[in-house]
C-alpha cells in the first residue's frame, strides 16, 4: 500500500489548474483533500482517504453453477473504490458469469445458483431481504452489444430516472449524463430522435449515459468495446478513463491492451484442474503484464495460451 | 472444371413442384374472387331495392318484403368490441405471464391449454353458454351489475332466460382469448433479451420493464392481434346464434336480446321464402365479408409497418 495516490493525474482533471511549482508532497495532500469533496456533490457518501483503498466487493470463495454444470467457482477476491479492475482470460471461464453475479443479473434465470458470498460495502449481497432492484439502481451495467431502448435518446436517458421518481431537473439530469458519456455535443440538437438511428459508438455511450443518469455506484462493463471499430473503442475506454473518478468500474475484456491500458488492477480468468472457471490471478495491472506470478497468467499475457 | 450434369428427373421434379405449389396458391385466390363476386352478385336484387339504406333501415320483415340490417350491424358492432375489449386485455396477460414470469413447467402447461380452448367447435361452446353460461348470467351475475353500475344504461334489468347480447358478447370473448393470447405470447418472446436485460440493469421492476419496454416494442404487433380477434368474433355465427335470442330491436341494454349478421344469416337461409329475402341475407353476406376481410387487411397492414420498424431497428 502506497501512501501516495498513483492514480492522480492531473490531466484528467480540468477543474484543477495544472501545478508545476509545487512539490511532489503538496500535490497528493490536495488530492486527498480535493477527492471526497468531488465525490460529494454527487450525492454519493464520502469515501475514505484514498490512501486507505476502500473495498466496495469482498467476494469470497464464490462459485456459480446451471444446473449440474459449475460455470466459475473459488472465487475470491476484493474490488476497490473508484478504481478500475479488469477481468481478462480467454472464453468460457466464467468472466462474464461472474460479473452478471456483481448486480444479480443472474436471478430468476431458472437452475442456476451461487454459492458463496459477494459483500458489497459489507452487506450481503445475496442476503435475505436484499431487493435486486435496489441492487440494480446501485450497481449499473453496460452490455457487450449496445442495447438502447427503440425511444428516443432523451427518452432513453430519461427512462430510468423517471422510474425513480427523479422527475424535477430531469433535463438537466439527461444532460449532465450524456455529457458525462461524452455524448452530448453529437445528439444534443436532436434529442427527441430515435436512438437506433445512432452509430454503434454513439449507441455504446448511449448506454453508458443511461446507466450513471441514476447514479449508480458501480458500473460493470461486460466488454463494452468488442462489437465497435477501433475509433468507437478508442472514445469508449477514454470514456471509461474519465469515468472512474465518479463510479468504480469493473470491465470485462477480451482485448488484454485494452484492459493494460485502462485497468488499476487486474484479474486472471483460466480454468482449474477440474475445467471449471475460476481465479488464478488478481493483482495490479503492471505486476499481472510484466511479472506475473502464475505461469498460466504469464502464458496468457505473453500469448502462449493454448 | 467440369460442371456436374443435373438430372432429367431432378429437372422435372422441380418443374412439378413448382406448379403443384403455384396451382394451390393459385386455388386460395381463385377461391376468395369467386366467393366474393358469387355473394356480390347475388345481393343485386336486394342492393337495387334498398340500396345503402339497407345499412341503417332497422325493420326486417319477410312477409312484408321490408329489409335491413341496422339491428344486426349494431348488434355485430357491439358484441364484436365488447368482446375485444375484454379478450385484449386478459389475451395479453396471459401472453406476457406465460413469455415472462410462468416457471418453464406451467408455461409448458397452460400454454398448450390456452391454445387448445380455441380447438373447442365453436357449437360446443354456444352449448355450454346456453345451457350454463347464460342461466348464470341472468341469475346472478346480471342482477349484481345492474344492482352496482345499472346507471349505466348497458347494465339494465335481467330478462328471462338470458340469451343475451351480454352472453354473446362473453361467448366471443371466450373465442378471442386464445388468439391473442398465443399471438401475443409470440410477440413477447421476440423482444430481445438484451432489451429485457438493459431494463432490469437500470433497477426497473418488472412493471416498468413490461410498461417501458416489452408493450411499446409490441405495441402494433398487439394491435394487429386485437384486430384478428376481432376478426374473428365479427365473423363468427353458430355460437352467437346460440346465445343472442335472436332479437329484432335495438337495445341500449346489453342483457336484452340481439342479433347479428352472421347469425341471422346462419339463422334464416335454409328458410328464406322468396327471392327478396335470399338476396337481402346475401346482402348481409357481403357486408360481413368486407368487415372481415377490412379487419383482416388492417391487421396485416398494421402487422406490416411493424415489420418495417423492426427491420429498422
Amino acid at each position: 500500500m502506497t501512501i501516495l495516490d498513483p492514480e492522480f493525474d492531473p490531466i484528467m482533471e480540468p477543474s484543477r489548474p495544472a501545478a508545476p511549482a509545487r512539490s511532489a508532497g503538496e500535490r497528493y495532500r490536495i488530492q486527498t483533500v480535493d477527492r471526497p469533496a468531488r465525490t460529494a456533490s454527487h450525492g454519493q457518501p464520502t469515501p475514505t482517504t484514498p490512501v486507505v483503498r476502500e473495498s466496495v466487493f469482498k467476494v469470497e470463495q464464490l462459485a456459480i453453477s446451471y444446473g449440474s454444470k459449475t460455470a466459475v467457482q473459488g472465487v475470491t477476491m476484493g474490488i476497490d473504490r473508484n478504481r478500475i479492475t479488469a477481468i481478462i482470460g480467454p472464453s468460457g471461464c466464467g468472466k462474464t458469469t461472474f460479473l452478471r453475479s456483481l448486480n444479480r443479473m443472474h436471478d430468476g434465470i431458472p437452475g442456476l445458483r451461487v454459492d458463496g458470498h459477494i459483500y458489497y460495502h459489507g452487506h450481503d449481497l445475496y442476503g435475505s431481504g436484499v431487493d435486486r432492484v435496489e441492487v440494480r439502481r446501485r450497481i449499473g451495467m453496460v452490455f457487450q452489444k449496445p442495447n438502447p431502448f427503440p425511444k428516443s435518446i432523451y427518452d432513453n436517458v430519461a427512462w430510468a430516472p423517471r422510474n425513480l421518481g427523479l422527475r424535477s431537473g430531469l433535463d438537466d439530469r439527461v444532460e449532465k449524463a450524456l455529457r458525462g458519456a461524452a455524448l452530448w455535443d453529437e445528439v444534443k440538437d436532436r434529442l427527441k430522435d430515435s436512438a437506433l438511428g445512432l452509430s454503434g459508438g454513439q449507441q455504446q455511450r448511449l448506454c453508458i449515459a443511461r446507466a450513471i443518469a441514476i447514479e449508480p455506484d458501480v458500473l460493470l462493463l461486460d466488454e463494452p468495446a468488442s462489437a465497435l471499430d477501433p475509433i468507437a473503442t478508442a472514445s469508449i475506454e477514454e470514456l471509461v478513463r474519465t469515468l472512474k473518478a465518479k463510479f468504480t468500474i469493473v470491465i470485462v475484456t477480451h482485448n488484454m491492451q485494452q484492459a493494460a491500458r485502462l485497468a488499476d488492477r487486474t484479474a486472471f480468468f483460466g480454468l482449474d484442474n477440474e475445467r471449471i472457471g475460476t481465479l488464478i490471478e488478481y493483482d495490479e495491472t503492471d505486476k499481472i503484464f510484466t511479472n506475473p506470478a502464475d505461469t498460466r497468467t504469464e502464458d496468457y499475457v505473453t500469448g502462449r495460451f493454448v | 472444371m467440369a460442371r456436374p450434369r443435373l438430372r432429367i428427373s431432378d429437372r422435372v421434379g422441380d418443374r412439378l413442384l413448382l406448379s403443384a405449389t403455384g396451382l394451390a396458391s393459385a386455388i386460395a385466390v381463385l377461391l376468395l374472387v369467386l366467393i366474393a363476386w358469387q355473394v356480390f352478385k347475388g345481393s343485386g336484387t336486394a342492393f337495387h331495392k334498398f340500396g345503402f339504406g339497407f345499412l341503417t333501415g332497422t325493420t326486417w320483415k319477410p312477409n312484408f318484403n321490408q329489409y335491413g340490417a341496422g339491428t344486426l350491424l349494431f348488434g355485430t358492432f357491439v358484441t364484436g368490441v365488447f368482446a375485444l375489449f375484454l379478450a385484449a386485455p386478459i389475451g395479453i396477460a396471459i401472453g406476457l405471464y406465460l413469455s415472462l414470469m410462468a416457471p418453464p413447467r406451467v408455461r409448458a402447461i397452460i400454454g398448450p391449454v390456452v391454445e387448445m380452448l380455441a380447438a373447442i367447435p365453436s357449437v360446443i361452446i354456444g352449448f355450454w353458454g346456453i345451457l350454463v353460461l347464460a342461466p348464470f348470467l341472468v341469475k346472478h351475475a346480471e342482477p349484481q351489475l345492474h344492482s352496482t353500475v345499472g346507471f349505466i344504461p348497458l347494465f339494465g334489468l335481467p330478462q328471462t332466460n338470458g340469451a343475451s347480447m351480454f352472453a354473446a358478447g362473453l361467448i366471443l370473448t371466450i373465442m378471442v382469448i386464445p388468439i391473442v393470447a398465443s399471438i401475443s405470447r409470440d410477440l413477447f418472446d421476440t423482444v430481445p433479451r438484451e432489451l429485457q436485460e438493459g431494463a432490469s440493469a437500470l433497477g426497473a421492476t418488472r412493471w416498468e420493464m413490461i410498461r417501458g419496454v416489452m408493450l411499446p416494442t409490441t405495441a402494433s404487433g398487439l394491435a394487429a392481434t386485437s384486430f384478428l380477434g376481432l376478426g374473428r368474433a365479427l365473423g363468427e355465427a353458430i355460437a352467437v346464434t346460440q346465445v343472442i335470442g335472436a332479437g329484432t330491436k335495438i337495445n341500449t341494454s346489453l342483457y336484452e336480446t340481439g342479433d347479428t349478421l352472421a347469425s341471422r344469416l346462419a339463422n334464416q337461409f335454409q328458410n328464406a321464402t322468396d327471392q327478396l329475402q335470399t338476396s337481402s341475407l346475401f346482402y348481409l353476406g357481403a357486408l360481413l365479408l368486407i368487415i372481415g376481410l377490412g379487419s383482416n387487411l388492417l391487421a396485416q397492414w398494421i402487422g406490416r409497418r411493424f415489420a418495417v420498424q423492426k427491420a429498422h431497428a
